[in-house]
Order: structure tokens, then C-alpha cells, then sequence
């Protein structure tokens, strides 16, 4: 069983707080993401997993043994770094057998591992190969090889498709998904790149300032959004957030974003939004793929108002558009021959189905 | 958008124009000149021991074009090559140079490698101290250390002024220094997630130094080892010092204290005899010359 | 979450068992066994370096049989001898002269070499570094034979020349030459090497910039190579500086201090004193005396260095 358990973690360098008191349960088998801006505390946790770092406060289990103090080398895990630490003067195969050689496995049992991780990554040509002969994205293949040779209960990726292109990040995000496919060995794994989190991961864990944000399936993270950092991180282009306030009118309830534009609530969204204070100061929070161009018939929840372009970024499958609205550059994805153009007038419409409401002081969503 | 005036004077210091190709060239014709006359100055002095090593001794009397050798005998190399004294000073030399290098390396390595990479306390003192006791001279502690062995030997009986052997406690003191700093350098430009990687693979201390550390900077261990064997090579002051028996002396003293008798100098066997001293360190430098200056500039671009 | 329960009575049974095992742990740590590896390094340096130093320092404080404490003995002596103060002067004089000329000429050939295309330097630059490889003492030795006062080849060609002979070694002010351009011989090559690899370190497009602005090749040497290399202009000379002060080889075979003590340097003066006069307190006070003019050059240096490193 190779669960691994984060018990009220702290990490402190002198007087700083790295990691301020991670709590996490990460069952067999999961693929787990920690992400965050760089600084948060999301390589920290993973190299104090990992036994690269001493634990200042609270435990570490992996299946279900507290490894506190136990060295990296007993702790049964691999690791896949961001520069890939391959052994330099040591061939692809010598690379990927080290751990087992240094263990005295048998020599028949490590060319079986050896092979069938090579068979596996497709690197079976580079087995005698020294690392400069190879390119990046073949050199993190064999980091994995070598990870994946010593059969551990937990695999650690720290960052390791960062100095890769972007093309070949995609490939590579396609591999380590199929090789957890085949493997199914529990995964965490660090990035700064949502979007790594968002496709390979089975839950993801938002980290900021050395705390724990939110945890959640990427589709629970993209559409139900605790806070207004999560809000932000995840999605690209961002989440807009607008300055609104709630009020009432005409017995209804609308949230108003300046002197002129004030769009009524969904019914369901009304019902969840009437208990707060209509003087607090609120952000309406809005994804860029709901706010689109007017279309000729209504929808409910749909309302359409007018804007004045900025800057029109045409991309092939669809164009974003960005306008001020309320004092904030608003970004909206129209259809490519909706007619946008840099400074020219559009009528726009928002799908207030999938707003979000935050509040600007405390930054939570309601 | 405002309009700026352009100030339409012109250069006020004279120009010269011409074309860049042709300044290149006049530069390369005048450094090559320069290189020439600093190699003839660099190479005046070996150059003119092998041509003197050529020459019997009634040609060197004779005080012909001391330039040119023009009745060229190998005399002067087999009288020295078949004499046991100078057979006796190059094993010597050899043995010396040998031991003291790996000794020097035994020290060096382990050393380099915990003042890198592994932190104690006291180990930024001590890489600052490696880095000042080079600073002290040879010239300042002979005197002592000539007083240190007097006194050990006479308490315990062992005699150690006039014994080869010495040598090897104390060229040390010159080449573990240096050799640190150098393979400090080098070690400390292995990345450290390779350090890493070692000790998620299960590896020792002990293991990550002998299988990852010192292959990767062998080269830095080539460098380090070359840079011991000359400095204890060409030992002169030490040696002087504390061996006075020809039967113990090395090649530096060696030539100098035998050849060199009374008011008759054999300056043919002499050059011949620096010639051969000098060889060994030449010889190395001529085959592997890349990793003897790596040694040098090793200290200085990465300290 | 049955687990939440249990999990306080493993933790605690694991954390004694750990306890138990510290003294292994102690000696299995890191800080013991990087002490460890750097141990014998300690031990030499500590016993053949330091302790002799100071040991020098004691020494320099007893007579001549080494019976007596004599306190400043010594150094009362050596003040009120000529030839001391001749020592001080030449080897201040010598070792000045000899790092300002062996650090220009380095400098200089270095921007040769560094001139010619690349394919090329590495042979030139073999060819310059030889006087650094060749022993010291050997070639002195054929410094010796060239200054030779009856066999001398350069007074042989000054001869075709009509120039008369030089008293190389023989008269005190040619003596004091010879002895600095031996030195300047052995070592400016060292400093080719290392200016030339300083001088690669410098980007190409600051010399691009500096030519765009209209700078002269010297305007560009002043104004651009030298601050880049100003770390490495210091430490080399720094080196220099103590290596050459402490210098034994060269003057020892070429004159042995001669004529008249008049190129005697404080080593070879103190072998003289200390080991052929078998005065060992005079000769250590006669090294000792090294010590303050060389940390006082060292402060300066280092100083300099630090203060750059904080700019940079």
C-alpha cells in the first residue's frame, strides 16, 4: 500500500515559513499535481516527501510509516528532477541500473527491469548512449527510466518538463499520463504550469505562500473555485474580475458594474447571493469563454451590453477581445468573423450562469 | 510628437577611415611579429641547453659559435645515463614525485570533496584557511621545520634529516593546498541535483564521491595530479635543506651539488644533465598540455 | 477515519526506537564524516604549516646554541648589520620590479595571442608556457651557462656586434638584472595564461559597444578590459607578489647572493645565515621578517578584492 500523508507539515528556514501546516491525503495509485507561483512551498513539500529536507514540525507517512527521519534511500520512492541529474559519464542503461547496482540486485533482474522500462519509454536504441548524446525530452525519458527501474512506492516529479519547448512539453505530458496509465504507481507532482496540472492530474493541490489553497479534481477546481487566487491561477486566459456591488432592483436582484451596466441574477445564483451585505464591496468573477459576442435570440441568465474594443488578438479558432469595463480590462473569446476590430464598438453579451462572486476584501468566493 | 534637431557639426576628432579587413590584417602581421620575438626569448634558454648538451667538452673550450654544434656527440648523455649517481638522483626524483602525488591526492580529494559539498561546522573557515596557508612561503618554514626533524630524530631515534623520505611529509605542505582548491573548483561545478539523484539511487557518501564525483571531474583530477607531480619534481629548496648524501640527493640537487666541482665546470654533462632533469615535466606538459593549464586557471576563473 | 485514532500511538513507538540508535546516528552523520575526510588536510596543514610558522617565532627568540632566550636579540643584531638592510632593500626592490614587469609582459603577449585566430593559439600558447614548465632550478642552470663570464653566448653575439662583454653575474647592478629577467623569464608565462583566459571571459559585445562609441584600441584596453579583469589582475599579482618576495631557486644557483651580498634576497640570505652559518635563531629571524611586508600587501590586495565584490 504506498498511501502517502501530509500531517500539519511545517518547513521553516530560520525565522521564514516555507510551509505553513500542509495538511494532505493521497490515496494508492493517485496522480496528484502541486502547483502554485514559484515560492509557494510546492518543491519544499515535495523534497521534504522525498527526505531531501529536513521536517521542522509534524509527519510525513508513506504506507501508512511515519518517515520522518528515515533517509531517502529506505524510504522506497523515486524522483524525476527538473534537469533530469543524469550521471553524465555513465551510459543510458548505467544511469537507469545505478539504485539497483548500488543494492547488488542480481544482473538478470536488472537488464529485465532496464528492458522492459526502455520497451516502455520507447529509448531501447539509447541504452548504450551517454546523456550529452541525447536531446532533452529523450533525457527526461531516461530520468523516468530510472525511476521507474526501481518499481518504488511513490514517484516524485519535481518541475521536470520546465526546460523542455513548448511542443515537446506536450508530448511529454502525453507520456508520463500514459506511463501512469501502464504503472499506476502513486505520483506527486510539482509544476507551476496549471495547465500540466489541469491534464495529467487526479486531484490537484493549489499552494500558495507555503499554504494549501484548495484540493480538487481539475473540473472542481475550474468551475467551483474556493478563493480568488485558485480563481485566478487556474484557466487560461484568467478569470476577469470586475468591481461590482449587489442591489436591489425593481424587486429583483442585480449587481451593478457602473453608473450605466447593471445585469440581473440568474434565479439560482439570486437565492444563493441574497443574504450578503449590499454595501459590501464585491468582484464579479467571470471566465473569458463567458463573455462572448451577442448572439440574435436571448438565453436566460444571458445579457447583452455594449463595449468598446482595445486590442483584438486574433488566434485562428477563435479571437479574444479586451475592453475596460468598471476600471478592469476585461478579456471575452468571440468567434473569429464576429466582427472585432482594435478600437471599434461590439456588442458583447455575458453568460451570468457561470459568474462567480467574490469578495474583494477577503478574496473568498460566495 | 515633437521634432529633435539634430546637431549637423560633424566629428570634431579627426576620422580615419579604411576598411575593416585591411586594419585586421596589419593587427594579425604585428602580433604574429610580436609572438615571434617573445617565443625566441621563451625558448632561447632549452633550446640552448640541447645544443650545448651536443657538444664535447673541447668544443666548449674551444669557444666557437656557441650557437651551433658542430661536431655533435652524444657523449655527454651516456656518460650521465650510465652513471649510477645520476641514475640514483632520477630514481629518486621518481619515487619522491610518485608517492608525494598520491599521498596529495588521498588528502586532496576527500577533503575538496566535504569542503564542497557537504557542510560542517568550521568548513568556510577551513576553505579560507586551504586558501591562506598557500600564502605562506617554503622560504619561512624551512628554517623551522630543518629545527622540527632535528629534534623528532633525536627523540626517537628514526634519523630523519638526510633521508629521502622526509621529502614525502613535507612537499605536501606545497601541493595538498592548491590541489584542493582545484578539485574544490571542480567539484563544486557538479551540479547538485546530481547529488541528489545519488541519494534518492541509495548511494553512501563514500559512494557518491568515488562513482559519480571523481569520475565527472577527472579531468580536474588530471589537472591536480600534473600540477603535484611538477611542483615536487622540480623541488629545490626543501630537498637542499634536509638531504646532504649524494646517495639520497634528487635531480635539482643532485645536478647542481655533483656536476658543478671545484673551479671546472662540465658544462656539457651539466646541460645535458638539466636537460634530463627538465624532461619528465616537459614530456607530460607536451602530451597533455590542455589539463596543465586547465590546473592553472582553475584556481583563478572559479575561485 | 479510524486512522486519525491510531496514528498518535505509532508515532510515538517509532520515535523512541529512533532515539535508541542516535549514537549510530552520530556517527553516521554528515558534519562527522565530512570532518572525518577532511581530517588529514587539518593535521598537515596544522602540524607542517602553522605550527612551524610559530614554532619560527620561538625560535627566532633564542642565541645561537639555541640555549638561551634572548628576546629581540636577534632582531637588534640584524637591524644594526648593512647587509640586512641591503637584504630588505634588494628584495623589495627585486620582487616589485620583477611581478610589475612579468604582469605587463603577460598581459601583452596574452592580447597577442589572443589577437590570432583561434586554430592557432594553442599552439603559440604551448610554446609560451615552457618556462613555467621547465624546473626552475634547470633552467636557471642555463641562465648560467649563458651569462657564463668567459663562455657567455649573449656577450659572444653582443660581441659580432661590436658591443663589448657584460660582467653578468659579476658586477652588482648586472647581477641585480639578470636575476630579475630570469624571474620575469619563469614567470611571466604564467600570467599569459591566466590574463588569456580572463581575456576570453570578457562578452565580445562589450568591445563591440565601446568601438560603436568611438573608442581607440588602447581607450578600449583602459576602459573596458582592464575593470572586467580587475579581480584577476589582483589575485595573480597577489600571488606573484609572495611567490617571487620568497624566491630561492633563481638567485641561489645564479649568484648565490653574490657579488657581495649584493643580490642576496631574505631566502637566500636566511639559508645562508640559518643552515650553512648553523645559526638557526638568525635564520628564522631573517624569514620571519618576510611575514609583516607580505601581509601588509596581502591586506591590500585582499582589500581591494573584497570591496570589488561588493560592487559587483
Amino acid at each position: 500500500m504506498a498511501e502517502v500523508s501530509l500531517r500539519k507539515v511545517v518547513k521553516r528556514y530560520d525565522e521564514v515559513e516555507a510551509v505553513r501546516g500542509i495538511d494532505l491525503d493521497i490515496a494508492d495509485h493517485e496522480f496528484v499535481v502541486l502547483v502554485g507561483p514559484s515560492g509557494c512551498g510546492k518543491s519544499t513539500t515535495l523534497r521534504m516527501i522525498a527526505g531531501l529536507e529536513d521536517i521542522s514540525d509534524g509527519d510525513i507517512l508513506i504506507g501508512g510509516d511515519v518517515v520522518n527521519d528515515v533517509p531517502p534511500k529506505d524510504r522506497d520512492i523515486a524522483m524525476v528532477f527538473q534537469n533530469y541529474a543524469l550521471y553524465p559519464h555513465m551510459t543510458v542503461a548505467e544511469n537507469m541500473s545505478f539504485g539497483l547496482r548500488l543494492k547488488r540486485y542480481p544482473k538478470a533482474e536488472i537488464k529485465a527491469r532496464i528492458d522492459e522500462a526502455a520497451r516502455m519509454l520507447d529509448i531501447k536504441e539509447l541504452i548504450d548512449r551517454k546523456p550529452k548524446q541525447l536531446s532533452g525530452g529523450q533525457r527526461q525519458r531516461v530520468a523516468m527510466g530510472r525511476a521507474i527501474v526501481r518499481n518504488p512506492k511513490v514517484f516524485l516529479f519535481d518541475e521536470p518538463l520546465s526546460n523542455l519547448d513548448a511542443k515537446l512539453r506536450v508530448q511529454m505530458r502525453i507520456e508520463i499520463k500514459k506511463v501512469h496509465q501502464k504503472v499506476r504507481t502513486t505520483t506527486v507532482y510539482v509544476t507551476h504550469d496549471q495547465v500540466e496540472a489541469m491534464t495529467l492530474a487526479d486531484r490537484v493541490v493549489v499552494m500558495n505562500h507555503g499554504r494549501i489553497e484548495q484540493i480538487g479534481t481539475p473540473n472542481e477546481l475550474y468551475h467551483n473555485p474556493a478563493t480568488r487566487f485558485v480563481a485566478s491561477f487556474i484557466g487560461s486566459p484568467a478569470m476577469n474580475f470586475i468591481p461590482c456591488q449587489l442591489e436591489d432592483g425593481g424587486g429583483k436582484l442585480q449587481i451593478r458594474l457602473s453608473d450605466k451596466i447593471a445585469f440581473p441574477l440568474p434565479p439560482a445564483r439570486a437565492a444563493r447571493y441574497q443574504k450578503i451585505a449590499r454595501t459590501d464591496k464585491l468582484l464579479l468573477g467571470i471566465r473569458p469563454e463567458h463573455v462572448t459576442e451577442a448572439s440574435a435570440h436571448t438565453e436566460p441568465g444571458v445579457e447583452p451590453f455594449d463595449a468598446v474594443l482595445d486590442v483584438t488578438e486574433p488566434m485562428g479558432m477563435e479571437t479574444l477581445i479586451y475592453f475596460p469595463l468598471h476600471g478592469a480590462q476585461v478579456c471575452g473569446r468571440v468567434s473569429p468573423n464576429a466582427g472585432a476590430q482594435d478600437g471599434a464598438p461590439l456588442r458583447l453579451a455575458v453568460d451570468l450562469n457561470n459568474m462567480h462572486l467574490l469578495n474583494e476584501v477577503t478574496g473568498a468566493v460566495l | 510628437m515633437t521634432t529633435m534637431t539634430i546637431d549637423k557639426a560633424g566629428p570634431t576628432r579627426k576620422v580615419k577611415y579604411g576598411s575593416i579587413s585591411r586594419d585586421r590584417a596589419w593587427a594579425l602581421r604585428w602580433s604574429y611579429f610580436f609572438l615571434v620575438i617573445f617565443v625566441i626569448f621563451f625558448l632561447t634558454p632549452p633550446v640552448y641547453m640541447l645544443i650545448t648538451s651536443l657538444k664535447s667538452s673541447a668544443e666548449i673550450s674551444a669557444a666557437t659559435n656557441p650557437w651551433w654544434v658542430f661536431h655533435p656527440t652524444l657523449d655527454n648523455y651516456v656518460s650521465l645515463l650510465t652513471s649510477n649517481q645520476f641514475l640514483r638522483f632520477f630514481w629518486n626524483s621518481a619515487i619522491v614525485s610518485i608517492l608525494v602525488v598520491s599521498i596529495t591526492m588521498l588528502i586532496s580529494v576527500p577533503a575538496a570533496f566535504a569542503l564542497s559539498r557537504m557542510r560542517f561546522w568550521g568548513s568556510t573557515i577551513l576553505g579560507t584557511g586551504v586558501f591562506l596557508t598557500y600564502l605562506i612561503p617554503e622560504t619561512l618554514l624551512f628554517i623551522p621545520l630543518f629545527k622540527m626533524f632535528a629534534v623528532i630524530g633525536d627523540w626517537t631515534g628514526i634519523q630523519l634529516i638526510n633521508r629521502w623520505y622526509v621529502l614525502l611529509f613535507i612537499y605536501p605542505t606545497l601541493t595538498v593546498p592548491f590541489c584542493t582548491w582545484i578539485m574544490i573548483g571542480y567539484f563544486a561545478s557538479i551540479p547538485k541535483e546530481l547529488d541528489e539523484a545519488a541519494i534518492i539511487d541509495g548511494a553512501s557518501w563514500f559512494q557518491t564521491l568515488t562513482r559519480i564525483f571523481i569520475p565527472v571531474a577527472l579531468p580536474g583530477l588530471i589537472a591536480a595530479t600534473i600540477f603535484a607531480f611538477t611542483v615536487s619534481w622540480a623541488q629545490f629548496l626543501y630537498p637542499l635543506v634536509f638531504t646532504t648524501s649524494t646517495d639520497q640527493l634528487v635531480m635539482p640537487v643532485g645536478i647542481i651539488t655533483t656536476l658543478i666541482r671545484g673551479d671546472v665546470f662540465n658544462w656539457g654533462q651539466i646541460m645535458t644533465g638539466a636537460l634530463l632533469g627538465a624532461a619528465p615535466p616537459l614530456i607530460i606538459y607536451a602530451f597533455l598540455m590542455d589539463y596543465y593549464i586547465a590546473g592553472l586557471t582553475a584556481g583563478a576563473t572559479k575561485g | 477515519m479510524a486512522d486519525v485514532a491510531l496514528q498518535p500511538s505509532s508515532t510515538a513507538a517509532t520515535r523512541t526506537a529512533q532515539k535508541r540508535s542516535s549514537l549510530r546516528n552520530v556517527l553516521g552523520r554528515k558534519s562527522t564524516i565530512a570532518f572525518l575526510m577532511a581530517l588529514p588536510l587539518i593535521l598537515l596543514i596544522a602540524t607542517l604549516v602553522i605550527y612551524p610558522a610559530f614554532y619560527a617565532l620561538h625560535l627566532a627568540t633564542l642565541n645561537k646554541s639555541m640555549a638561551r632566550f634572548v628576546g629581540f636579540g636577534n632582531f637588534e643584531f640584524l637591524f644594526k648589520r648593512e647587509t640586512f638592510w641591503l637584504v630588505v632593500k634588494q628584495s623589495c626592490i627585486f620582487a616589485i620590479t620583477a611581478v610589475l614587469f612579468k604582469a605587463l609582459l603577460g598581459f601583452i603577449i596574452a592580447h597577442f595571442v589572443h589577437n590570432i585566430p583561434a586554430k592557432g593559439q594553442r599552439k603559440w600558447r604551448g610554446m609560451l608556457l615552457v618556462p613555467w614548465v621547465i624546473p626552475p632550478a634547470m633552467s636557471t642552470l642555463a641562465w648560467q651557462w649563458l651569462f657564463d663570464p668567459s663562455y657567455s653566448a649573449f656577450n659572444y653575439t653582443l660581441g659580432l656586434f661590436g658591443a663589448g662583454p657584460i660582467p653578468w653575474t659579476g658586477d652588482a647592478d648586472w647581477a641585480r638584472f639578470s636575476v630579475i629577467l630570469v624571474n620575469i623569464w619563469v614567470g611571466a608565462p604564467f600570467f599569459m595564461i591566466m590574463y588569456l583566459a580572463a581575456l576570453k571571459s570578457v562578452p565580445e559585445q562589450l568591445y563591440e559597444a565601446a568601438a560603436i562609441d568611438g573608442a581607440n584600441w588602447w581607450q578600449r584596453i583602459w576602459y573596458v578590459t582592464l575593470p572586467m579583469m580587475r579581480n584577476i589582475i589582483a589575485i595573480t599579482t597577489l600571488f606573484s607578489l609572495i611567490v617571487t618576495f620568497a624566491n630561492f631557486d633563481i638567485v641561489r644557483i645564479l649568484t648565490a647572493g653574490g657579488p657581495l651580498d649584493h643580490t642576496h634576497i631574505f631566502a637566500t640570505w636566511a639559508f645562508r645565515v640559518g643552515i650553512e652559518g648553523a645559526d638557526i635563531p638568525l635564520g628564522a629571524s631573517v624569514s620571519l621578517f618576510m611575514v609583516p611586508i607580505l601581509a601588509v600587501a596581502a591586506i591590500f590586495i585582499l582589500r581591494d578584492i573584497a570591496k570589488r565584490g561588493n560592487e559587483a
